[in-house]
This record gives structure tokens, C-alpha cells and sequence, in this order.
């Protein structure tokens, strides 16, 4: 008796558990999930109610087609996007792997001076100092060029970044080095051939978050590019969101942010180890 | 110990000196492209500020030296004094808002059930996507005419009449409240989750065997040994608040009557709406000198030893 009230007792708070995930999970959920639904919605459609979701009268993919009609279009301004995440990527990834070897694993003039200088703008906010990175950009000639804002997404990086690899290396065995330096690696192929492959997870992790960085940032892409041909898609979708190419159409919002988004998640579900990783890394710090 | 006696014998360390001594320098080398970036998109940008601060700086035109002008002139700018106490006030109803929902989650999450896993991805997704684009998306779910809340309410016959709910101050301080709290909760309901997993499991078992209820553990256990993550998360929630910008300018525009202004928003306007440069960077090291006292303050929250270790 008092075994089947205990089994029942089990049952409910079993029940209980997963019936708050499932209502928790669909209030996270949903918002994603209609916002792309609905952007497959056809025009006509749009002033209809906005229950239920998805669309009722066929899958249409009309309100890609008018987002990338609006200014530069959709495609220009994702090219953009894509070309700025890229190339943060690529170079927060080379700049942080030489620096973080460099700190790991050499002596030098000034080295905690230069360490602890990288890690510290982690307390200056961007946000205080775009003013005068706006001048510093005209100086260079890099005014309302993507070139200008990856310098500033990269720099963003560097803090974060540079300590999760100066810990990858740190956690490398000296003995390997040593090993390999018996067997005549030089310089580059110590690095490239025998360092790298040991600390490749955190590369990953600096990948991950270089680009979500990158592809998410927003403030500085509006204040630095002032050319419409240059928006980043944030920018570009802020533009059309406030109807300063006319009235607002919702559904290319909705179509933009999908667009906005499906790069994060899918990146996000692949990588999920390596984004908590980093998170843990980030929060140590 | 060993490790220290064992660098300190002589052969091997003079071994390593030759080979350190010739390539101490390479180091500089390796960490050169990083300083070099720092320098030019911070340092030198952050003396700028200072630099910028102290003159009439318009967008064309030269610039002159006015002194502590700028400095004078904030302490007369009420719209900066009211976006600074709007931000502060948002910074603490968020942040409460933000711990009210990700603790339970993390408490949720913590310990490996079946579909656990499952739901620490679905509670997460929010926070990967950007703060654009989460604006862009709310902005339109709060959209009276064409989006979500409002019209389905409509719809479904809960309202009689559709409900503008970015209109007035309340209901569109609450409405960014709930988008922030949906795309943050779970970023701090990980970090809450690390230091509840962090937490032995025979300090808890033992307070069972002294007879200790659930909240007696948790205000005896879970909360002091979690003191540093809840401390971190505070950290990252309070940082991020005050330095908002996105979801105020996307959603709200500062509206409704320039009552969600935020500091940042309001340095934003004057740099770069009005060109007002030195004025804008004038302000930028008033927040500047806030944002570091806080920094510091934290550290120090930080670095203060457990009450149980």
C-alpha cells in the first residue's frame, strides 16, 4: 500500500517536472519559432490575425523576396554580415593564437604589463570610447569601411580570447615542445603542426564566439557605417524596422530576423559544448 | 615543491637560459599584432576621450579648448541626469527580474534527469540570438496592429479593444523588462547552475541526516557556498544593464516622451545625432568613472573569502 502511494507520488512529481519544462521550453521557444514560421507567410496574409502562426494558405516565400527589394536588398547586406563575422573570425583566431602562445610560453620585456593592458579593456566598455574610434577610423582612412569595424570587432575579442588561449597552451606539457624540439621542428612548424592540434578546442570556442560577436553587434555597425552599401543586416533591418524606406512591412522584419537568427542557432546546437566552455572560461576570468 | 627544486638545479636551468635568452624576444613578436590592435581601437581612443572631453569638438569645423565647460555643462543637462537614474532603475528591476527566473531554472536544470538536457537547450536559445535581432522580434510581437499580444488577445476576445502597450511609460518598460528577461534568463541560468553543481553532495546529504528542511539547506548551504557565482552572474547582469542600448533604441526610440532614455542612448544622441563630439565624450567619462567604481566594487565582492570552505 504505502509502496503504491510512494510509485504514485513518483508519477506525479515525474508529471509535474516535465509538464513546467514542456510550458517553459514552448515559452522560450515560441517566439523563435513563430517569428520564422510567420515569415513564410504570403502578403496577403498579413493583415490577417495572427493566430494561428504558420501560414494558411500556403508556404510563400514573398517577404524574402520584398526585404531584399528595401534599400541594398537582403543579400547585400547579409554579404556584408558575412564577410565582417568571417573575417573577425579569422583574424581575432590568428591574433589570439600567437598572442596567447607568446604569453604561455615566453619571456619578454613588458609581458604582464602587455597582459594585463589586454585584459583590463575588458572593464572599459566600447560603448564609452566609439567617439573618438570614429576619428581614430577617419584618421586611417578606414572610415565607413567593414575593414574599420572588423579592427573594432576583433579588438573587442582580444580580452576574451587571448586568456582562453594563453589556458589552452598553459595546459600543454612542456615535455611536447621539448620532445618535438629534439625532432628539429622549427618555430612555425612548432606552432602550426604541433601546438595547434593540442589546443584546437579553444579555437573553436574563440570561433564561436568572435562570430556570434560579430554577427550580433549592433551600436558600433551604426555609428560607423553610414553608407547604406555597408550596412551590416542589424543595421539594415533597424533602417527598414523604423519605415525609413516607408511604411514598416512586418513580414520582411519577420523574414530579416530569421535570417538574423538561424546562423546563431544552428551554430549554437553544433557547438553547444564549446559555447558553455567558453561561458565557463569567461566567467573565471 | 619538487617542481621548484627541480628548476632551480643548475644544469637544465643554464640549458634554458641559452635557449630562453635568444628567444625571450620571439614572445614580443608573437603578442605584437594584439598590443598593436589594443593601442590603436583603445588606448588611444580612451586618451582621446579624455583629450575630447575638454574641447568644443563639432563633426566639421575646428575645435577649440573650453576647459571643464563640458563637465559644467552635464551638471545642468537634466535630460542626462534623468537617462542616468532611468538606467539605474532599470539596471536593478531587470536584474531582479532576470535571478526571480533563472534561479528556479537553474535549480530546474541542475541535476541530470531524463530530458534535462533537452530543456537547458530550449531555456538557452534565446540567449545565443542578438540583442538586435531579439529587439527586432519583440518589436514586433508588441506591435499594436500587426503583432502578437495585442492583436491575438483581440482575437481570442481577452481585450475589447486593441491595447498599444508601447504607448505609455509602464506597460513599454515592462514589455522590455519581459523581452530582456526571455533572452537573458538563460545565459544566467547556466552560470547559477555551475555553482549549484559545484556544491558537494555530502555537505547536503549530512544536513538531511541533522534533520535540516529544504529551506534550511538552502539558506544554510546552497546560498553562502554559492556566494561567488551568485556574485558573478550579479556582475555580468548589472554590466550589461547599464551599458542597454539596443532594445531602448529598436523598440521604444526613447519614447514614450524620452522616458526610457538611457546613458548610453543619450551619449549616442549627442555624438551622434547632434555631432556634439566633445560633449559626447565629456559624458563618455562620466559613465566611464561610474562603470570603473563599479568594476571595482565587484571585484572586491569577488575576491572576499567564502563564509564556508
Amino acid at each position: 500500500m504505502a509502496q503504491a502511494i510512494s510509485a504514485r507520488g513518483k508519477l506525479a512529481a515525474r508529471f509535474a517536472r516535465h509538464s513546467t519544462g514542456v510550458i517553459a521550453s514552448v515559452l522560450f521557444v515560441a517566439p523563435i519559432v513563430w517569428t520564422a514560421l510567420s515569415a513564410f507567410k504570403p502578403a496577403a496574409e498579413a493583415r490577417l490575425p495572427p493566430l494561428p502562426p504558420w501560414p494558411t494558405t500556403g508556404f510563400s516565400l514573398e517577404n524574402y523576396a520584398t526585404l531584399n527589394s528595401f534599400g541594398d536588398g537582403l543579400w547585400a547586406s547579409a554579404q556584408n554580415s558575412i564577410y565582417v563575422s568571417v573575417m573577425t573570425v579569422l583574424l581575432s583566431v590568428i591574433v589570439s593564437v600567437l598572442a596567447g602562445y607568446g604569453f604561455s610560453r615566453f619571456r619578454f620585456p613588458f609581458k604582464d604589463l602587455f597582459f594585463v593592458l589586454i585584459l583590463s579593456t575588458i572593464m572599459i566598455p566600447f560603448q564609452s570610447i566609439l567617439t573618438p574610434i570614429f576619428l581614430v577610423l577617419t584618421k586611417l582612412g578606414l572610415h565607413n569601411t567593414l575593414t574599420g569595424l572588423v579592427g573594432v570587432y576583433v579588438t573587442l575579442q582580444l580580452p576574451f580570447s587571448i586568456f582562453m588561449m594563453r589556458n589552452a597552451f598553459d595546459a600543454v606539457p612542456r615535455e611536447i615542445e621539448e620532445a618535438a624540439r629534439m625532432d628539429g621542428a622549427g618555430n612555425a612548424t612548432m606552432l602550426l603542426k604541433v601546438m595547434l592540434p593540442l589546443v584546437w578546442p579553444g579555437v573553436v570556442t574563440i570561433a564561436l564566439f568572435a562570430f556570434l560577436g560579430a554577427w550580433n553587434e549592433f551600436l558600433a555597425a551604426l555609428v560607423l557605417m553610414t553608407d547604406q552599401s555597408k550596412f551590416t543586416l542589424p543595421v539594415m533591418m533597424t533602417a527598414l524596422q523604423s519605415g525609413r524606406f516607408g511604411a514598416i512591412d512586418w513580414g520582411a522584419v519577420q523574414a530579416g530576423v530569421t535570417v538574423m537568427m538561424v546562423p546563431c542557432l544552428i551554430l549554437f546546437l553544433a557547438l553547444q559544448r564549446f559555447y558553455i566552455r567558453g561561458l565557463m572560461a569567461g566567467a573565471v576570468k | 615543491m619538487t617542481t621548484i627544486t627541480a628548476s632551480t638545479t643548475a644544469p637544465p636551468r643554464a640549458r634554458k637560459l641559452v635557449g630562453a635568452g635568444r628567444r625571450q624576444w620571439i614572445g614580443l613578436i608573437y603578442v605584437a599584432p594584439a598590443v598593436a590592435l589594443v593601442m590603436v581601437f583603445f588606448v588611444i581612443p580612451l586618451g582621446m576621450t579624455a583629450w575630447m572631453s575638454l574641447h568644443n569638438w563639432p563633426l566639421m569645423g575646428e575645435h577649440a579648448f573650453i576647459g571643464l565647460d563640458n563637465y559644467w555643462a552635464i551638471l545642468r543637462d537634466t535630460r542626462f541626469w534623468n537617462a542616468l537614474k532611468f538606467t539605474g532603475y532599470y539596471t536593478v528591476v531587470v536584474t531582479i527580474a532576470i535571478f526571480a527566473v533563472a534561479f528556479p531554472l537553474a535549480i530546474f536544470i541542475e541535476k541530470p534527469r531524463p530530458l534535462t538536457n533537452l530543456y537547458r537547450t530550449f531555456f538557452f536559445m534565446p540567449a545565443v540570438v542578438g540583442f538586435a535581432s531579439a529587439s527586432l522580434l519583440w518589436s514586433w510581437l508588441l506591435n499594436v496592429d500587426s503583432g502578437l499580444f495585442s492583436p491575438a488577445a483581440y482575437d481570442l476576445g481577452l481585450i475589447d479593444k486593441k491595447f498599444n502597450l508601447l504607448a505609455t511609460f509602464q506597460p513599454a518598460f515592462w514589455s522590455i523588462i519581459a523581452m530582456v528577461v526571455w533572452k537573458v534568463a538563460g545565459f544566467t541560468m547556466i552560470i547559477l547552475m555551475t555553482g549549484l553543481q559545484s556544491i558537494p553532495q555530502d555537505l547536503q546529504e549530512a544536513a538531511v541526516i541533522d534533520g535540516a528542511g529544504p529551506f534550511a539547506r538552502f539558506r544554510a548551504i546552497t546560498l553562502p557556498l554559492m556566494r561567488r557565482t551568485l556574485a558573478l552572474a550579479l556582475i555580468l547582469s548589472v554590466a550589461g544593464s547599464i551599458l542597454a542600448f539596443d532594445q531602448f533604441y529598436i523598440i521604444l526610440r526613447g519614447g514614450p516622451r524620452n522616458q526610457t532614455l538611457t546613458a548610453v542612448y543619450w551619449i549616442f544622441n549627442q555624438s551622434f545625432v547632434s555631432f556634439k563630439l566633445g560633449y559626447g565624450a565629456a559624458l563618455s567619462m562620466v559613465l566611464l568613472v561610474i562603470l570603473v567604481a563599479l568594476s571595482l566594487i565587484q571585484l572586491w565582492l569577488l575576491r572576499k573569502p567564502e563564509g564556508l570552505d
